[in-house]
């Protein structure tokens, strides 16, 4: 990114997509890590939030706003997943 | 002018996702890193899809950024609220350092199986 672009709408979607890179890789070492399976759901779950974000930012620095479409189905679809995550988790306690 | 507004949202929104990752990395249990994941990165989020809006300034692309922003603030909390009520349902365990569990009073109230022990208890293990 040249120094003369900052001022501009592009330059800071292209710094907001590199904050929203490095805020997934520390969420992939989460989702890694875990220790446990609710962790890696609110990780996974955080990630489809970043990558919302990071589309958001991308169609800025790219001038292509046709993408807001793509982040909006990519937002219904990571809180479906969260849903039977949880739901699925919540009867597996019961059934125990 | 709106041009300024447009670049002081895309960073700022920018900036609460790198501190939502942050929080998820570094807090010590799944329920702070669950506060992290949620506030944070919905107002990122919407901090982002404002500054597009704004970048733009057209009544489709606004309206959509509008309803996926509505979208994240209506959705965010339930999704955070069920992941937490199966967590501790399944017994994750709270941090060390936690100084009250009311839930552990309720939890015939909640209709949570939750055993005799707290959940920090080292007896029960959580689901791998």
């Amino acid at each position: 990114m040249s120094h003369d672009n900052l001022a501009t709408a592009q330059g800071a979607a292209e710094l907001a997509i590199v904050m929203i890179a490095l805020a997934l890789f520390l969420t992939f070492i989460r989702l890694v890590r875990g220790p446990t399976l609710p962790d890696r759901v609110v990780a996974l779950d955080l990630i489809g939030v970043q990558t919302v974000g990071m589309i958001a930012a991308y169609a800025v620095a790219t001038d292509r706003p046709v993408l807001l479409d793509p982040a909006t189905v990519l937002a219904l679809v990571g809180f479906l997943g969260t849903i039977a995550f949880a739901s699925y988790l919540e009867r597996r306690a019961r059934d125990e | 002018m709106s041009e300024r507004i447009s670049v002081v949202l895309l960073v700022v929104g920018g900036l609460f996702m790198l501190l939502a990752g942050l929080g998820v990395l570094r807090l010590p249990d799944l329920f702070m890193r669950l506060q992290a994941a949620t506030k944070a990165s919905t107002l990122g989020v919407g901090c982002l899809l404002l500054g597009l809006a704004v970048h733009y300034q057209e009544l489709g692309i606004t309206t959509r950024a509008v309803l996926v922003i509505a979208f994240f603030v209506l959705t965010a909390p339930v999704g955070a609220h069920m992941i937490a009520r199966a967590a501790y349902a399944v017994g994750v365990p709270l941090w060390a350092g936690t100084l009250t569990d009311e839930l552990r009073e309720h939890r015939s109230a909640a209709r949570l199986h939750i055993p005799e022990e707290p959940p920090e208890s080292p007896k029960r293990q959580p689901l791998e």
